[in-house]
């Protein structure tokens, strides 16, 4: 018996910064996980990722990643994505410190 | 120091000129990522979590003030004003952007550096005793021979696909400071009966998900034998190494599946084959190497200022007492320079630090640095009389940390903030760690114990061979941090073992606290180190101190 699929985001880095961006709806790469487009739908999820991997001349390495819906958008469940969204815990440096310029 | 040659230097331009044009052509879609990749990891340049990683080589450890300032440059111009010492004495740059790396590399290239073979199968940057050449229980400086392996293997054409990585580490000294039990292969210097030089060679040591500590297949090894020796071990590893499962194909499991006799059988053999086929090239260009190596015209002067700070000064003395060590020369001594202030990230260097060590270097340690696999960066040469203003200048600059060998002093990979292979954060654990001990006030009473945190199985930050050791693991969504006791990295080298059940993220401080607590009830006294008394006592106390909380007691 297959699993039950639970939702994704799809995930990868920028090819020329390494920042980790996440694939919107409207086909953006961005770089704020709420704005990821939350896919329910596997065949719709495996569609995306290839929509991803076709734009390796823009982002490196694309899969996708647990998410769940929240207040502002989608949220990671997992910690490694957490993570992902914000930089290291300890400096103020990556997304956490370039988002503050947004 | 050892300078390029116009060989070495046109093997270093020309590479970087490659990997420029495929950089270009990265750029601009000509080569996938799947074409790139294998051509950036041959380069150093891996893809983190956040960003890119340049990983740049520092051959045995060895640096000057010239590479030490470039280093800072490149931090400060293309990084964030930082660079982390790694725990195989290289540095690593965690925030270069992909188009930025062929400036860097050409950067490098400038003072006699690269990023060659610091990742993928290969034969990765020759570790050495970060002592060398000034250790008083040295029988000769291992660089030199460091070296030779160094110029042996680079771009060796039979070993650019060995089934796995492949580590060797050297030492001059019998207190092992280099941990050459944990490495592919592992050198000791030592004499003869005839007071020759030769080695003491191990093979099979290494760390990761299968911790083992190496065996001795040659107790003496003659000086002039080396190279062919070394090569006879990676050819027969590259022929029998499992090339199909990752995780069996380092030569430890290689050792282990084949048994040592035969592997001991087919290295000899091979052996004979290669011996006359150096035909005496490579002694000579040993002998050519041993000159760049001589020791540094040592002065001869009086050290009363020393004499004198450490007896007025308390604070230059816990410097001296932690941050000193032994120096061939007894008006010398070989100064350690913490990187490793509590609350801050372990062998995280910033570029006004660099600046200020390479003008300390000059000025007071005959232009000679060294990075040490614990993280911290030593001046080798420093006479006596110089230290009480060379204490001055690293207080003025913030990096006089008096804790080398203490529980601050500790070992952590980067974890789950940076490295994309990691289950759990490792540099957190370090800061919390050490700034809880800094509150108590404990660390000096504590005296030498060593903690050593990984953020995965693949065990960069050595956890096993800690004192106390602490790998992070995801366990089902969450970090969980399993703790190692009574592990060694030295001459008496030893794989920890495992308390029991692992500890929660918000509770892997007050774990490490009830273990130290238990010491310091338990011990003889503050002679007794940590490691003696767990030698001594065994796990129980630990455990009971780790496991046994009021409720369980009370329920008992």
């Amino acid at each position: 018996m297959s699993r039950r699929f639970t939702p994704k985001v799809v995930t990868a880095n920028r090819l020329r910064e390494g920042d980790v961006v996440y694939l919107a709806a409207d086909d953006r790469w961005t770089l704020v996980h709420h704005e990821a487009e939350l896919i329910e739908d596997e065949a719709h999820a495996q569609l995306r990722l290839l929509h991803a991997n076709a734009q390796g001349n823009l982002i490196v390495g694309a899969y996708l990643a647990d998410a769940k819906a929240g207040p502002n958008g989608p949220e990671p469940t997992h910690f490694r994505e957490a993570f992902r969204t914000r930089g290291p815990s300890n400096y103020h440096h990556g997304k956490q410190a370039d988002l503050d310029h947004v | 120091m050892y300078d390029y040659t116009d060989f070495d230097e046109r093997f270093v331009r020309e590479r970087v000129a490659q990997f420029s044009q495929q950089v270009e052509r990265r750029l601009d879609g000509s080569l996938t990522e799947e074409e790139f990749r294998p051509l950036r990891l041959m380069n150093g340049l891996y893809l983190q979590l956040h960003a890119y990683m340049l990983r740049v080589a520092i051959p045995y450890g060895t640096l000057n003030a010239r590479k030490m300032r470039q280093l800072a440059m490149i931090g400060a111009k293309w990084d964030k004003g930082y660079g982390h010492w790694t725990t195989r004495q290289n540095i690593q740059f965690n925030w270069p952007k992909l188009p930025d790396v062929p400036a860097i590399l050409t950067a490098l290239a400038d003072v006699g550096m690269h990023a060659i073979q610091t990742s993928g199968n290969t034969v990765r940057n020759v570790t050495a005793d970060h002592f060398a050449g000034a250790a008083a229980d040295e029988i000769a400086d291992p660089r030199a021979y460091a070296e030779l392996l160094r110029q042996w293997s680079t771009d060796h054409p039979e070993f650019q696909f060995l089934p796995r990585k492949f580590k060797i580490a050297i030492t001059g000294a019998t207190h092992d400071r280099a941990v050459i039990r944990a490495h592919d292969i592992g050198l000791q210097l030592v004499k003869n009966d005839a007071g020759e030089i030769g080695f003491r060679v191990l093979v099979g040591g290494g760390l990761g998900r299968t911790p083992l500590i190496g065996m001795v297949v040659r107790e003496y090894l003659p000086e002039a034998d080396l190279l062919p020796y070394v090569e006879a071990v990676l050819s027969v590893y590259n022929t029998l190494g499992r090339r199909d499962n990752k995780y069996k194909a380092r030569i430890k499991i290689t050792l282990h599946e084949t048994g040592k006799e035969e592997i001991t059988r087919l290295v000899e053999e091979r052996f004979e084959q290669l011996r006359p086929l150096f035909g005496g090239a490579d002694q000579a260009l040993l002998e050519d190497i041993q000159a760049a190596f001589a020791p540094p015209a040592f002065r001869n002067a009086p050290i009363d200022a020393y004499n004198d700070f450490y007896k007025a000064d308390p604070v230059f003395r816990a410097w001296a007492d932690t941050n000193l060590a032994a120096h061939k020369n007894d008006q010398y001594a070989i100064v350690t320079i913490s990187v490793k202030e509590q609350g801050k990230t372990p062998g995280d260097q910033t570029s006004e630090q660099m600046e200020l060590i390479a003008d300390l270097a000059e000025k007071y340690g005959h232009d000679d640095i060294r990075i040490s696999h614990e993280q911290n960066v030593i001046l080798p040469h420093v006479h006596k009389g110089d230290l009480p203003a060379l204490h001055a200048a690293l207080v003025q600059g913030g990096i006089a940390t008096a804790n080398v060998g203490l529980i601050s002093d500790i070992i952590a990979c980067p974890g789950m903030d940076y490295c994309a292979l990691a289950t759990a954060r490792s540099i957190p654990v370090a800061q919390e760690i050490a700034m809880r001990f800094k509150e108590l006030d404990l660390e000096h009473e504590i005296g030498p114990l060593k903690i050593k945190i990984s953020g995965c199985i693949n065990a960069c930050g050595h956890h096993h061979v800690g004192h106390i050791g602490i790998l992070g693991l995801d366990r089902a969504g969450v970090e969980n941090y399993q703790i190692t006791l009574g592990g060694s990295g030295a001459e008496d080298a030893h794989i920890g073992d495992k308390t029991g059940p692992g500890f929660a993220y918000d509770q892997v401080v007050p774990a490490v606290e009830r273990i130290v607590r238990a010491y310091l009830a338990e011990r003889q006294g503050p002679e007794e180190t940590f490691l003696d008394a767990f030698r001594r006592l065994g796990m129980e106390p630990f455990k009971a101190a780790l496991y046994e909380t009021g409720d369980a007691k009370d329920a008992a």
